[in-house]
């Protein structure tokens, strides 16, 4: 499975935000998108998943443009991660998690044993089993984004795109959900993420692409893109990179910033 | 984390609980299709010219095997042609205000808005003020307030679309409503101002409150058409609801058709409160506060939440009614009955029920 953005021109309205992007992410792929505020990430992901209006240029599944695709086919192809918050009806978990079965039921039907199944599959996969039967207003912040990607996994698709997957939440859950995305991925999904964190690219990405001011962009392996002079470029901070080996062995990049 | 012994356990003991908490709800359901035909059955022996039950069903049973009447006309009449057509009105008008009040609910993403939001009950109201001005008859009522309820709802849903410029607010939407509800009310202001004294104003104003009393059976056989056309295709999209509450950004991604889903709710809520509106007048609170109640019993879920919903709204304004045309010597307005217990009702849900919707 192949996503594919070519010759993208994305905007709001007669306003363009960003010019000219194109790039792609396989299965098995994880692309982090990083860019200070205001430049354009969200713009750029929504008119993924459709929510904006594509202005110029083409995406492509699996070499078939998207344009005429229904939401329904849309759906069962790229499963949409959103930044957890917090609805207005106090949902049970499962109820929540089945919720991801919509493009694969008709639209007068109710989920059968099957979907049900689907979703506890997927809790099973985040070992977040345990949090069937809750409430999903009154579970903790980290647990409501790992029930919004068992979400969007029940919604068996082979891309994830994800809006900030750990913002707001601590420490070991930033973690817990990079560790689960690492895995994701690496059982053949496609993921395409954004971050405020370099630190995160480095963690778990193959492929970054940095956007910056006046519709500059770079992208390309994590090491090429993430240096000390683009971050310097992009967010007007000094930053050294340095390395560490893990229990493996394997050297572990990460970026400190400089205070003046 | 668990062994995994002891992990099956709980899984084990969850899987029960969770048959049984099904199971639990279902039983909701029937409990409550029981206490509406009890309560109906109840309701027929009330009032001013009382029947004892028995003999109640003594005639419902001849009837039905086609005896010879052993009871008096007057009795055939305040049974069937006056006490009859007004329990199935309540049952009726109770119900699918509530169904498109928790309908709302949902498509807003906000518990605290019923069907009336859009402009629906104020155009409604307007629509069959200015038909009794012109002395039009029952059906030309229905037909003014049906195209003024729905009419009020488009100018909300256009005047939004304008004002947004195409971005789909809800906050936008929902005061572009209040200002449509404000026009309408003046304008019924106005029409009060205008009428007769003596012959219209008193009429509409009396029906402007809400009230079952002058329901006949020909009136429900008109209404209950727009009825079933607004209800089915509710009850029918009801999981669908679920997921529209999440927001339309998650909704599209779950492979939704966000713009139509919403069309087809919002005509659907406006055509039943519309009807609700052209036979019985302005009933509120309703559509707001019974949903709430619904949810406490079977949680938010709109598989289970719709029906229940269904079968509470039409038991809460069956009981209502009673209470307004056998408590007190005098008749009270419906409409009255319902905000007096409504209001102070929605703001214990405030207070308690707070839960559910921060």
């Amino acid at each position: 499975m192949k996503l594919e953005i070519n010759n993208a021109v994305c905007g709001y309205g007669s306003k363009k935000v960003i010019e000219d992007i194109s790039f792609d992410v396989k299965s098995g792929e994880i692309l982090c998108l990083l860019g200070p505020n205001g430049v354009g990430k969200t713009t750029l992901f929504k008119t993924i998943l459709g929510f904006l209006r594509l202005q110029s240029g083409e995406i492509l599944i699996e070499g078939d443009n998207v344009k005429n695709w229904s939401r329904n086919r849309l759906a069962k192809a790229i499963g949409y991660v959103p930044q957890a918050h917090t609805p207005p009806f106090p949902f049970n978990v499962l109820d929540v998690v089945v919720m991801g079965r919509t493009a694969h039921i008709g639209p007068f039907s109710s989920p059968s044993k099957k979907d049900v199944l689907i979703a506890e599959e997927a809790l099973e996969t985040l070992n977040i089993s345990f949090l069937k039967d809750r409430i999903y207003t009154e579970i903790s912040g980290g647990e409501r984004q790992m029930v919004l990607i068992a979400r969007a996994l029940t919604q068996q698709p082979d891309i994830l795109v994800m809006d900030e997957p750990t913002a707001n939440l601590d420490f070991g859950n930033q973690i817990k959900v990079l560790e689960q995305i690492n895995r994701l991925s690496k059982n053949g999904l496609a993921v395409f993420m954004t971050t405020h964190f370099p630190n995160q690219a480095y963690l778990c990405s193959t492929k970054v692409i940095i956007l910056q001011k006046n519709n500059e962009f770079k992208m390309g392996q994590v090491e090429e893109v993430i240096t000390e002079e683009t971050l310097k470029a992009t967010y007007g901070i000094d930053v050294r990179i340095t390395s560490v080996k893990n229990q493996n062995g394997d050297k572990i990049s990460a970026c400190i910033p400089l205070l003046n | 984390m668990h062994d995994s012994n002891s992990s099956e356990i709980d899984l084990s003991i969850k899987t029960k609980k969770d048959v049984a908490r099904k199971f639990n709800k279902k039983w909701i359901l029937l409990i409550l299709s029981l206490l509406l035909i009890a309560t109906f059955a109840i309701s027929f022996t009330l009032g001013r010219y009382a029947i004892p039950l028995s003999q109640l069903f003594e005639i419902l049973f001849s009837k039905l095997f086609g005896f010879q009447a052993t009871w008096d006309a007057t009795m055939d009449t305040v049974l069937f042609k006056v006490r009859l057509p007004r329990l199935l009105a309540a049952i009726m008008i109770g119900a699918v205000l509530s169904l498109s009040g928790a309908t709302y609910q949902g498509l807003f993403k906000n518990p605290m808005v019923s069907a009336d939001i859009l402009g629906a009950s104020a155009g409604a109201g307007f629509g069959a003020a200015i038909a009794m001005l012109l002395s039009f008859d029952a059906v030309g009522i229905q037909l003014m307030s049906f195209a003024f309820g729905l009419g009020a709802v488009a100018i909300t849903t256009v005047v939004s679309t304008i004002v947004g410029r195409g971005n789909d607010s809800t906050l936008l939407l929902v005061l572009t409503g209040m200002v449509v509800t404000s026009l309408f009310s003046s304008a019924i202001a106005l029409i009060k101002y205008v009428a007769d004294p003596d012959l219209k104003l008193r009429e509409i104003t009396f029906w402007l409150m809400g009230g079952l009393s002058a329901i006949r059976m020909s009136d429900l056989k008109i209404v209950l058409i727009p009825m079933i056309l607004g209800a089915v295709p509710l009850l029918l999209l009801r999981w669908k609801l679920n997921v529209l509450s999440f927001g339309d950004e998650e909704a599209q991604a779950m492979g939704i058709d966000t713009s139509r889903l919403r069309l087809i709710t919002i005509i659907c809520s406006t055509l039943l409160t519309a009807s609700t509106v052209s036979i019985g007048g302005i009933i509120g609170w309703v559509g707001l506060v019974i949903p709430h109640l619904a949810r406490m019993l079977v949680g938010p879920n709109y598989s289970i939440l719709l029906p229940t919903s269904l079968l509470v709204g039409g038991l809460y304004l069956l009981i209502v009614d009673n209470v307004a045309r056998c408590m007190f010597a005098m008749e009270i307005p419906l409409g009255i009955l319902t905000s007096v217990i409504g209001a102070p009702f929605f703001i214990y849900l405030l207070m308690h029920g707070k839960r559910g919707w921060v």
